[in-house]
C-alpha cells in the first residue's frame, strides 16, 4: 500500500504541473465568468443560465484534463521509456497501474474543486447583487448546496473515464487511448438508447447485441443530474449511492483489466 | 561464491508485420554467467541484442525459451529489484520532477525514509556530478545531464549488481571519465556491473570479461586477456635528434618509418627485431629515445574480425 501511495504522490505531483490542466481549469473559469456576462442579456433566466454553463464547464473541461492526463498514465510513460526507471524498483506492475490511477484522481478532485471554488464566486456574486424580486423567480437559490451533488457526480463520471482512459492506454498509443475513451464517453451518455433499442428491434441477434452493449458499455447518463440540481428538483440519496457504488464497481473491474494486460505486456 | 547473473537458453523472439506477424528472433539461445564482483562488458554491433538481453535481465521483457537469473534468484524477482541497479539506454524520465525530487521518489520506493532518502540522494548525485542543476526540472536537462541522473537512479540503493545499457552515450569526455571511475569505484566495493556497449575503448579499460553478441548470437565470451591473447605484432620506436647522416639508414634499421609533425620520427619494426640493440645503436648515433612501445591485437581488431566471420557465416548459411 505504501508503495501505491508513493507512485500516486509522485504520479499527482507531475501532473499539477504540467501546464494543460491548468489552462483546461482557467478555460472554465472563463467560461462561469463569461456566464454571468451572457446572463444579463437575457431577463429572467440569469440563474439558470449561469448554472447550466457553470455546471456544463466543470463536466466538459473535468473531462479533458481526465482525458489528457489518463492517457498519459501509461502510454506517454511507455512510449517515452520513463515506465523503466520505475519498473526496474521494487514495484509491481500492479502497484504501478493502481498508484498512476490514483494520483489521477487526486490531481481531477483538485481541479474540480478549483473550479467548484470559481462557480460559487460567480453565483455569491450574482446573489449579492439580485433584488428580491429576482430571487423570487428563481427556481433555487443561487447558492443552493444541493448542487455539489451534480459536482460529486461529475466527480465520479470523471473517475470511471480516467479509469478507461488508463485500460486504453495500456495497450495502445496516446492518440488512440484518448480518441477510444471520447467514443466510450460519447456511447456512455447514450447507453440508454441501446436498451430502448432492444425493445424495438425484431431479430434476436441484434437485440441480444443491443442488450449486451449496454451491459458491457458504462452507462453515463445517471451522473448527469444537472438539469434536476439547475430546477431545484430534488436528487435521491439513494440514486447518488448507486451511481457512485456503480462507478467503483466498474471502476474496480477495468482496474482489474488493466493490472491483467499490463502485466503480461513486453516492452521493448 | 554464487554467480551474480545466469541465463539459460534465453530467447526473444518478437513478432514483426502488421497483417501476417512473422517471429524475429532477437536473442537466440544466451547461455552465460557473471560471478559476483566481475565488471562484464557486453559488446556487439547496433541491433545485436544486447539491449533486449538487459531487458529480459530486468523483466521488461519476458523470454520467448530460456530462464535468468540474478543473485540466485529468477530475473524479476522482487527481492531482488532490492539489489539491483538499472540504466536503460537513452533514460527518460519526469519532465515536471527536479533531479532530487526523481532521485527521492526512487528512494522511497526502495523502502528508505526520512533524512537517509535526503543523505542517499545527495550522495548519488554527487557522485555522478550533478550540481546545482539538482534542483531544476529534469525537461530542461540536457541529454548528458539526463544521463547522469540515471546513473545516479541506478546506485541509489548500494545495488549488489549494476546493469548500464550504453553508460557513455551522450557523456562529454569529463562525463565519460567520470563514469570510467565510477565503475571502478564500483568493483572495488565489490559490485558486479554488466555493461552493454559499442565503445571498445570503455570495455578494454574496465572489463575483466566481455562476451561478444552478433545478430542475437554469443559468438565468444572469456577475459580480455584469453581472448586478445597479446600476440605481439611488431614495436614502434619513435626517436628524436636524427641527424642526416643517420636519416637514410634508418630505411635499413626499421620495416618501415614515418615522419612525425614534430621532427620525430617513427620506426615500425618487426615483431623479432631486436629493439633493444636498434635503442642502443639508435643512441650511439646521437638519436634520442622518445618512446617505444609493443604493438598488439586490439579488442577492436578482435571485435572486427569476430563480428565479420560471423556475418560471412551467416551469408553463408542464407546462400546454402
Amino acid at each position: 500500500m505504501r508503495t501505491i501511495a508513493i507512485v500516486a504522490g509522485a504520479s499527482f505531483k507531475e501532473s499539477v504541473r504540467d501546464r494543460v490542466p491548468y489552462t483546461m481549469v482557467v478555460f472554465a473559469v472563463l467560461m462561469m465568468a463569461a456566464s454571468y456576462l451572457i446572463s444579463e442579456l437575457t431577463a429572467g433566466q440569469d440563474l439558470k443560465i449561469i448554472k447550466d454553463l457553470g455546471l456544463a464547464a466543470i463536466s466538459i473541461f473535468g473531462l479533458v484534463i481526465a482525458v489528457f492526463i489518463g492517457i498519459g498514465l501509461v502510454s506517454k510513460e511507455v512510449e517515452r521509456k520513463s515506465v523503466f526507471g520505475l519498473l526496474t524498483k521494487p514495484v509491481t506492475r500492479a502497484q504501478f497501474i493502481l498508484g498512476k490511477y490514483l494520483g489521477l484522481v487526486t490531481t481531477l478532485a483538485v481541479n474540480l474543486s478549483v473550479m467548484t471554488v470559481a462557480y460559487y464566486a460567480v453565483l455569491f456574486y450574482m446573489d449579492a447583487t439580485a433584488t428580491p424580486a429576482m430571487r423570487a423567480s428563481w427556481a433555487a437559490p443561487a447558492l443552493d448546496p444541493r448542487q455539489l451533488v451534480a459536482i460529486v457526480l461529475v466527480m465520479g463520471e470523471l473517475a470511471l473515464v480516467t479509469a478507461v482512459a488508463l485500460l486504453f492506454s495500456t495497450f495502445s498509443t496516446p492518440l488512440l487511448s484518448a480518441m477510444l475513451t471520447l467514443g466510450l464517453w460519447v456511447a456512455g451518455h447514450f447507453n440508454g438508447d441501446l436498451r430502448q433499442f432492444e425493445q424495438v428491434v425484431e431479430q434476436p441477434a441484434v437485440a441480444w447485441l443491443a442488450r449486451s452493449l449496454y451491459y458491457l458499455l458504462p452507462n453515463l447518463a445517471p451522473f448527469n443530474v444537472r438539469a434536476e440540481v439547475v430546477y431545484g428538483v430534488p436528487v435521491s440519496v439513494s440514486h447518488v449511492g448507486f451511481t457512485l457504488l456503480y462507478a467503483a464497481v466498474y471502476i474496480a473491474a477495468l482496474l482489474v483489466a488493466a493490472v491483467a494486460i499490463f502485466r503480461r505486456r513486453d516492452f521493448k | 561464491m554464487a554467480a551474480a547473473i545466469e541465463t539459460e537458453g534465453l530467447t526473444k523472439d518478437f513478432a514483426v508485420g502488421f497483417w501476417r506477424p512473422r517471429p524475429y528472433r532477437a536473442l537466440d539461445q544466451l547461455t552465460l554467467t557473471v560471478e559476483a564482483g566481475e565488471v562484464f562488458g557486453f559488446l556487439g554491433p547496433n541491433g545485436a541484442g544486447k539491449s533486449t538481453t538487459l531487458k529480459l535481465l530486468m523483466q521488461l521483457l519476458y523470454p520467448t525459451a530460456g530462464a535468468a537469473r540474478i543473485l540466485g534468484r529468477p530475473a524479476g524477482d522482487a527481492d531482488v529489484r532490492q539489489r539491483v541497479g538499472f540504466l536503460a539506454e537513452n533514460p527518460y524520465y519526469y519532465d515536471y520532477l527536479t533531479a532530487e525530487e526523481l532521485l527521492s521518489y526512487f528512494a522511497r520506493l526502495f523502502g528508505y525514509r526520512g533524512t537517509e532518502v535526503a543523505t542517499r540522494v545527495t550522495r548519488v548525485l554527487d557522485e555522478v556530478g550533478v550540481g546545482q542543476e539538482r534542483r531544476m526540472r529534469l525537461r530542461r536537462f540536457s541529454k548528458g545531464m539526463i544521463q547522469r541522473v540515471g546513473l545516479a537512479q541506478a546506485l541509489l540503493n548500494d545495488p549488489d549488481v549494476v546493469f548500464l545499457d550504453e553508460p557513455m552515450s551522450g557523456l562529454d569526455p569529463l562525463g565519460r571519465r567520470q563514469v570510467r571511475d565510477l565503475i571502478l569505484a564500483l568493483r572495488a566495493r565489490g559490485c558486479t556491473v554488466f555493461f552493454s556497449s559499442h565503445i571498445l575503448s570503455d570495455a578494454e579499460a574496465l572489463c575483466g570479461r566481455v562476451g561478444v553478441l552478433v545478430q542475437g548470437r554469443l559468438v565468444a565470451c572469456g577475459p580480455l586477456s584469453e581472448i586478445l591473447a597479446f600476440e605481439l605484432k611488431g614495436w614502434e620506436l619513435v626517436v628524436a635528434g636524427v641527424s642526416e647522416a643517420l636519416r637514410p639508414d634508418l630505411a635499413q634499421l626499421a620495416a618501415r618509418t614515418t615522419q612525425l609533425s614534430d621532427g620525430h620520427v617513427m620506426l615500425h619494426l618487426a615483431p623479432h627485431a631486436e629493439p633493444d640493440r636498434l635503442v642502443g645503436e639508435l643512441t650511439r648515433r646521437g638519436a634520442h629515445i622518445v618512446s617505444l612501445n609493443p604493438v598488439r591485437d586490439t579488442l577492436e581488431d578482435y571485435f572486427v574480425q569476430v563480428v565479420g566471420s560471423a556475418a560471412a557465416r551467416d551469408q553463408r548459411s542464407v546462400g546454402a
